[in-house]
């Protein structure tokens, strides 16, 4: 049985979600998402993986969600739910839906796929057995400098590319032909 | 025993994911249809973190990190298509830009 913490921020995150896929209003969906990301980062604390969850509320929450929110106030048009209700998408994704439930159901809890006695099936404390997993941000920084630094550099980069790709999309086009 | 284990973690990821995929398939605005893909994309995270913390290494964990910057350029991005999307046709609903299709 999971403990209750666990249970209250799963549920949490999928009720959320839930509020992203349904609602017909897209800032209501965006705060869904929201919600959905604080859940999720609130799980990473509960696998004391405190600086990813840190990151997770900083970027993703803070900055990413912010940006969304933006451009649906510049851009959505409210009249929206306008014509009928789409039936048929809304079957096929419900038959979709039941069938990836019933798929993730059966893989991770009676197929016993997922060991339930190899290392730490039970949450190791990190105090009795440190182990290699670091939960301070010292452990990121080790790693990022060390056995990471390329890729670390190349994310780096790739900061720089989306940038300058963002500012010459966001070019008026109407500007540019004239 | 108040415990979580491993497939209870992987459990909320695989259902976060089949949420996502649905958002995908079911809605027609595409910024919803954006946030959706994000979501996958979270859940994925959350079974790497969950991957990482219960075998005890830290490289799961580094490549959430990764996988953090990365969405975030690309959230930067693919904002700016769809706005740029906006401009030149005037909609953001997908089954309305059939152009390809036509």
């Amino acid at each position: 049985m999971p403990d209750g913490l666990f249970i209250f921020f799963a549920a949490l995150t999928l009720g959320a979600a839930s509020l992203l896929v349904l609602s017909r209003n897209a800032v209501t969906s965006a705060m869904g998402m929201i919600l959905a990301l604080v859940g999720v980062a609130a799980d990473f604390f509960l696998l004391d993986a405190y600086f990813l969850g840190v990151l997770q509320v900083l970027v993703y929450a803070g900055a990413v969600m912010v940006l969304f929110l933006f451009v649906i106030m510049l851009l959505t048009d409210t009249a929206e739910s306008s014509e009928g209700y789409p039936w048929k998408s809304a079957a096929v994704g419900l038959a979709v839906f039941f069938f990836l439930t019933a798929g993730v159901l059966w893989l991770f809890v009676w197929s016993g796929a997922v060991p339930a006695t190899a290392a730490g099936a039970t949450p190791p404390e990190l105090s009795a057995n440190p182990g290699e997993f670091i939960t301070a941000a010292k452990g990121f920084g080790r790693l990022l400098y060390t056995k990471y630094l390329l890729p670390l550099e190349i994310a780096g980069f790739l900061l720089l590319v989306a940038l300058v790709g963002v500012v010459s999309l966001s070019k008026d086009p109407v500007e540019e032909n004239a | 025993m108040e415990h979580t284990t491993l497939a209870h973690h992987l459990l909320v990821a695989g259902l976060l994911f089949a949420l996502g995929l649905t958002g995908v398939l079911v809605r027609r605005n595409l910024l919803v249809v954006y946030m959706c893909l994000e979501l996958m994309l979270t859940a994925a995270t959350l079974a790497l973190v969950a991957f990482s913390r219960f075998n005890r290494t830290m490289d799961g964990a580094v490549f959430v990190f990764f996988i953090i910057t990365v969405a975030a350029a690309e959230v930067a991005v693919g904002l700016a298509l769809i706005v740029a999307l906006y401009r030149r046709r005037g909609s953001m609903k997908s089954d309305e830009l059939t152009t390809l299709r036509d």
